[in-house]
């Protein structure tokens, strides 16, 4: 199996603990071979994946990208130095865009909410969401910016240790029909997967992936939950995914993170990630995607707005 | 404002069984109707008084009987999302017996037993604070406290579901342990609150005292024991994250003076802070306050931190109810400890000074003092 063209079948799942649908996906993409684990969004209990294992007849083979990324830190403490150094940065981006964004938000929502006259009112909410998509794409760049400078200094890949790990990975995924991506942590997740340049690696091989894990595979990742226990419930973009899913914003777990019944909050998602489809994942939806274009889907809600036509 | 029409209909229906039985049946009770709050007792009595710890009325009001009847009957306006604990004072044959309303089975447990509890328009108990089948639960083991202070303590431990040694977890220290396990449900709560990412998962002491009016009245003992001899001990022995930020007492009443007084004995040492209903008692003038010598050393400490407010933590969550006495002296330390430069938060509830009360408020402030990480972890 080629390594190295890009994968053509991706399949994003709803999350799997009470629900697993995961088994009947992979029957159903006529996968035979093994299959390899990513649950490096687990961290330290990347390894418990017995569960996981046995819903796929024991044909798993971990590729335990979070351990992996541990033991480089300790080999190569150079560029652990800079890898720290690199999150820092991202995390104070983070900070400062956040505190901006919550004043965006706070506007759109006040001007909404306003008695102002109608067609003064839709002017300036459409100015407020063309802020928020802004500093959306203010955050992109800068993060992107980071992480060009952090490769074109340390260019990573070349690196002895990372070029051995990837030589593993390589090797375990000689035998691998297909990648299954668990959630967890999504940030660990997308900088372990980054880290690797797992991306590189799966070539043809079908994708499965939910929760976090498909909130990694999309262009751009969006932290969400509309009832936190501290503030409005707001959303915020991470960072790039791995953009193996383009034009797609992905909502895991909606049962319990999103108001599907908020119509003006909803609403006000769709704009802000338009032209991205917002597709959210209830336990036991589905996604197929062939080629970057969505092929079919099962009990997936599409977060639109009113007069919005669903991009492919 | 709608008067209340209930009672009359059941005043109405008085001599028919049937009728009586209906409105029994058709009725919770206390009766709720918007802000008025008709308490009903029936049975022979010679009177009936309702007996309450809210600070602000009368701790005795008198049930009217309607005439002819043996129905006893109250109307108190309540204002909305109140929760009221109560008993009714019957008197029978000459004496006094205080009792449990038999027609409403809302109870509060405490260690004096257990209140009748009135909920007003609007209060919802929390459902984070009850079982959830999906939450994995974590467990509780006891462990020795070797201590140069007392001897030898124990504490229960609540360790998170799924706990592993090679993580690194928060510290929280509790005083009054036991209680809070059994009157705030805090297990099933910091169950729920881990598994829902709205706290991180912790290890939490659960303490108890033996003599806890005098080792939570400022004593420096009790400061020594928390600080020199169990923080010590739980740090060998659990994996803990090493940094004030990652510690917190908790405690309400006598246990947020003993909190609070910690944290001023040894500055730096406890990042975190939960203070609820605290009997920060002080004076203006003079150094005995009116509620007894009980509180001469917390008086003694509190007013020489009003002297010298200095930031002994980082962050610091008060909470209080407005029913009870102590909303006073709440108020009078938040603007103190915002004074130092240290991150303070207070909450008041409709509320009294009882275990029910600190329940409510501990998802507020344990996912203030310690967010979790509900939006970085999609499972």
């Amino acid at each position: 199996m080629s390594d190295s063209t890009p994968s053509s079948t991706i399949v994003l799942l709803g999350a799997q603990r009470f629900e697993p649908t995961l088994a009947a996906a992979v029957h159903e993409s006529g996968v035979k071979e093994k299959i390899a684990l990513v649950t490096a969004g687990w961290q330290e209990r990347e390894d418990e994946d017995d569960e996981l294992s046995r819903d796929l007849a024991g044909r798993t083979i971990n590729l335990n990208l979070y351990k992996r990324g541990e033991l480089l830190f300790r080999e190569d403490r150079e560029f652990a130095r800079a890898h720290k150094e690199r999150q820092n940065v991202l995390r104070a981006l983070q900070d400062v865009y956040r505190l901006r964004l919550d004043h965006a938000l706070e506007a759109e929502r006040e001007v909404r909410e306003s008695k102002q006259p109608e067609g003064i009112r839709e002017e300036v909410e459409q100015a407020c969401i063309d802020a928020i998509r802004d500093l959306d794409a203010w955050h992109l760049y800068q993060c992107a910016k980071v992480r060009a400078e952090f490769n074109e200094q340390w260019k990573p890949l070349q690196r002895p240790a990372i070029a051995r790990h990837r030589g593993d990975l390589i090797e375990a995924l000689a035998d691998c029909g297909a990648v299954a991506i668990a959630g967890g942590h999504v940030a660990v997740l997308v900088n372990r997967l980054l880290l690797f340049g797992l991306e590189t690696l799966i070539g043809a091989r079908t994708v499965f992936a939910w929760s976090a894990g498909a909130m990694a595979m999309s262009q751009r990742v969006v932290l969400f939950h509309d009832d936190p226990p501290q503030g409005r419930g707001a959303s915020e973009v991470l960072d790039a995914g791995l953009g193996l899913v383009p034009n797609l914003v992905v909502f895991p777990e909606p049962e319990r993170r999103l108001k599907l019944d908020d119509l003006p909050h909803v609403h006000l998602l769709a704009r802000r990630y338009s032209p991205s489809r917002c597709i959210a994942f209830p336990a036991r939806s589905s996604v197929v995607i062939q080629n970057g274009r969505v092929v079919r889907s099962n009990g997936v809600v599409n977060l639109t707005h009113p007069g919005a036509s669903l991009p492919q | 404002m709608t008067q209340p029409r209930a009672i009359d209909e059941l005043i109405s229906s008085w001599g028919d069984a049937s009728r009586v039985r209906a409105f029994l049946n058709g009725h919770t009770f206390p009766l709720v109707e918007d802000s008025h709050v008709t308490f009903v007792w029936m049975g022979p009595a010679e009177a009936v008084n309702v007996r309450h710890w809210v600070y602000g009325l009368e701790s005795s009001t008198t049930l009217t009987r309607a005439p002819n009847t043996d129905l006893w009957h109250l109307t108190l306006e309540i204002p909305a999302n109140s929760r009221v604990e109560y008993k009714f004072e019957v008197h029978r044959d000459g004496r006094g017996e205080w009792l449990e309303d038999p027609l409403n089975p809302n109870r509060a447990r405490d260690p004096f037993g257990a209140n009748s509890v009135l909920q007003s328009a609007g209060y919802v108990s929390p459902e984070w604070t009850q079982p959830d089948p999906v939450t994995r639960p974590g467990v509780i083991e006891r462990v020795r406290v070797p201590s140069k202070a007392f001897g030898q303590r124990a504490v229960q431990v609540y360790l998170p579901a799924r706990y592993r040694k090679t993580r690194r977890y928060p510290l929280l220290v509790v005083h009054d342990g036991t209680d809070y396990l059994n009157y705030t449900g805090m297990k099933t709560v910091l169950d729920n609150l881990i598994h829902r990412l709205e706290i991180p998962e912790m290890v939490v002491a659960f303490s108890d005292s033996p003599d806890r009016l005098r080792e939570y009245a400022a004593d420096e003992g009790h400061a020594a024991y928390l600080t020199n001899d169990l923080l010590p001990h739980m740090t060998a022995k659990f994996p803990l994250i090493d940094e004030p930020r990652a510690r917190c007492l908790v405690g309400a009443s006598f246990g947020a003076v003993a909190s609070f007084s910690t944290a001023c004995r040894h500055p730096g040492v406890w990042g975190r802070l939960l203070l609820q209903s605290g009997s920060f008692a002080f004076t203006d003038i003079g150094r005995r306050n009116r509620r007894g010598p009980l509180f001469d050393r917390i008086v003694e400490f509190v007013n020489a931190y009003r002297e010298k407010p200095q930031a002994v933590s980082q962050r610091v969550f008060v909470s209080c109810g407005v029913y009870e006495s102590l909303i006073y002296e709440n108020r009078s330390l938040v603007p103190l400890l915002d004074s130092t430069g240290m991150q303070v938060r207070f909450v008041e509830a409709r509320d009294g000074h009882n275990w029910q009360n600190w329940r409510d408020r501990l998802r507020e402030g344990l996912s203030w003092l310690f967010p979790g990480p509900l939006m970085f972890v999609y499972e």
